[in-house]
């Protein structure tokens, strides 16, 4: 059996670039699928269109062993048809219903009792037995999200949409919810595919990142991959961080961790949720070079590293380097020629110990 | 008191509101939803009404309805009645000239009405008929019921155009209004006070609970 997602079509607009999609993934089990770029890029035309709320111009969509599009043979599921979840951005949770009714609200077709099972179920796997009378306006922006997720995974849908599940969530409470939100999700072995624009919550949320930009998908691939090796400047520039790396937290000693990066250690600054395995995340104009001599110096991490390549960007230059895992360090023209950098050379990458970001990662 | 000019104004208000309520639900969900260009064309034909002299509609509706006109002619041959100076004739009066009365606030609840909330609905596996009905229709209830209340009050109110299609018949097409313009010709002003006062009372009732609903609204 076909066990992919398969999105190939296009969708003009009048204002702004025609979006042409070309996706594909695997939807066995649970994963959790990032498609991050800048407003505007056509991230969430594609969301809409895979839930069929929005019909591409031309190209087909399969899902498994379902036609769900194709322009030629006139398909088009409706959403209804398409058993589908769709978290929406502001959770358009049904204002007149209370908790409980919002739950049940996709369970019309099922019995009564499978009905009351589901949605007891649903109010104790997201924590809102003591909620479940009350009515959304009367929910704070967290609860909000909980109905609304709940509310979409009653059905068991065979696919979970999510249109920027956390922006309309004051800062603090996005921090806390990311982490949750993939617990929440995890229980349920359901493929997801989520909108943001927010870099950090797609390296904590997501297994794969899909960037788009400019109405099309320019790279799709683990988080590892995508935010530590873009495959142009461009891209470089939109996932904004050259070094994402999943590392391990060893000990820590008054707000100071230190991870384990492979057989590399580093000090960083404790992230504020307790965690044991985390990503290292690291920007490139963070990682200063040196080459000999020992002066005294505050920064705290000095990594032995050998350089793989050299690549001119306008007044900077990219250097990726070797040090028990890959780096980047961007420099300047003129320290590049001061220090006679060349692939191979042996320098020192040093880290000032608050510039390493560390977001905590689940297995 | 005129008591068969008052059951006969309040079956020709019910029954208008009752019709409008009907058809003009659907026609403005639509006229709410649809991205059709020539909308605008029907949105205006819809609000002709209220700027419209009363005499122009009945004139045209009398050419109309009458037995050479169009309308008048296909009544005739298939249910043999003639419709001018008729209840039929002044309840089609009626319920065009009301057109905006109901159709103009059904609308405006609706496209005051979240959309993603009837996409949600769809998402959850409901069909777009159910959708209306468990969404839409509860959302919006306040300013349907607010439409309906202004086309019943306004139909009551109604002079020019039954009077231009109805004509003067009691019992048959004299409604309260007309019965006043009747008493006041006619120099007998207590008959007309008494009946003005009822209409006077009634239309402030109507518009305080317009008022009301409104507030609710808010609150809600």
């Amino acid at each position: 059996m076909n066990s992919d997602l398969s999105a190939h079509f296009e969708k003009d607009f009048q204002r702004g670039p025609t979006i042409a999609v070309d996706f594909a993934q695997s939807t066995q089990g649970f994963s959790v699928t990032a498609l991050i770029g800048p407003s505007g890029c056509g991230k969430t035309t594609m969301l809409r269109s895979l839930a069929g709320l929005t019909h591409p111009d031309r190209g087909e969509i399969t899902f498994r062993d379902q036609i769900w599009f194709d322009c030629e043979q006139r398909i088009n599921l409706s959403p209804q048809q398409r058993d589908i979840g769709f978290l929406f951005q502001d959770y358009a949770l049904f204002p007149h219903l209370s908790v409980r009714e919002n739950l049940g609200y996709g369970l019309r077709k099922h019995s009564a009792a499978e009905r009351q099972r589901r949605v007891s179920e649903i109010l104790t796997l997201f924590d809102l037995q003591r909620l479940e009378r009350r009515f959304p306006a009367e929910l704070s922006g967290g609860q909000q999200q909980r109905v609304a997720l709940g509310r979409v995974l009653a059905r068991r849908p065979q696919l979970l949409l999510l249109d920027e599940p956390l922006s309309a969530l004051d800062p603090l409470l996005r921090e806390q919810l990311r982490i949750e939100l993939r617990q929440m999700l995890a229980q349920f072995q359901t493929p997801v595919i989520f909108v943001t624009h927010d870099r950090i919550e797609a390296i904590s949320l997501a297994d794969r990142v899909a960037v788009m930009d400019q109405g099309r998908i320019q790279q799709v691939g683990t988080v590892n991959e995508v935010f530590t090796r873009p495959k142009n400047a461009t891209l470089a520039r939109l996932v904004g961080i050259e070094t994402v790396v999943p590392g391990e937290i060893l000990q820590t000693d008054r707000g100071l961790v230190t991870v384990c990066v492979g057989q590399t250690r580093l000090l960083a600054v404790a992230p504020s949720t307790p965690t044991r395995l985390v990503h290292v995340c690291i920007k490139g104009e963070d990682v200063a070079l040196s080459k000999g001599g020992d002066r005294a110096i505050s920064i705290r991490n000095q990594l032995p590293a050998t350089i793989l390549s050299l690549t001119p960007e306008g007044p900077l230059v990219r250097v990726a380097l070797e040090c028990g895992f890959e780096i980047t360090a961007l420099v300047t023209r003129p320290a590049s020629d001061e220090l006679q950098l060349q692939c191979g050379d042996t320098v020192t990458a040093m880290l000032k110990t608050p510039a390493i970001h560390l977001i905590p990662r689940s297995v | 008191m005129e008591w068969g000019a008052i059951w006969l104004t309040i079956r020709l208000a019910t029954a208008t509101t009752v019709i409008l309520g009907i058809a003009g639900i659907p026609l403005a969900y639509w006229l709410a939803m649809t991205r059709w260009r020539g909308r605008f064309f029907l949105e205006t034909l819809v609000a002709l009404p209220l700027v419209l002299p009363p005499t122009v509609l009945g004139y045209y509706l009398l050419v109309l309805l009458g037995p050479r006109g169009f309308v008048g002619g296909i009544s005739e041959t298939i249910f043999g009645t003639r419709l001018p100076f008729s209840f039929a004739g002044i309840l089609i009066g009626s319920i065009l000239f009301n057109l905006p009365f109901a159709i103009r606030p059904f609308v405006a609840a609706f496209r005051a009405m979240d959309r993603r909330l009837v996409e949600a609905s769809w998402c959850l596996g409901e069909t777009r008929i159910a959708t209306f009905f468990r969404v839409t229709l509860p959302i919006c209830w306040p300013g349907i019921l607010a439409g309906l209340v202004l086309t019943f009050a306004h139909s009551v109110g109604e002079f020019g155009v039954v009077l231009m299609i109805g004509g003067n018949r009691p019992q048959v097409t004299r409604t309260l209004s007309i019965s006043i313009y009747d008493q006041v010709q006619e120099m007998r002003m207590e008959a007309a006070g008494q009946t003005a006062l009822v209409l006077l009372m009634f239309s402030f009732l109507v518009l305080s609970l317009t008022q009301w609903i409104g507030r609710r609204e808010v609150g809600v």
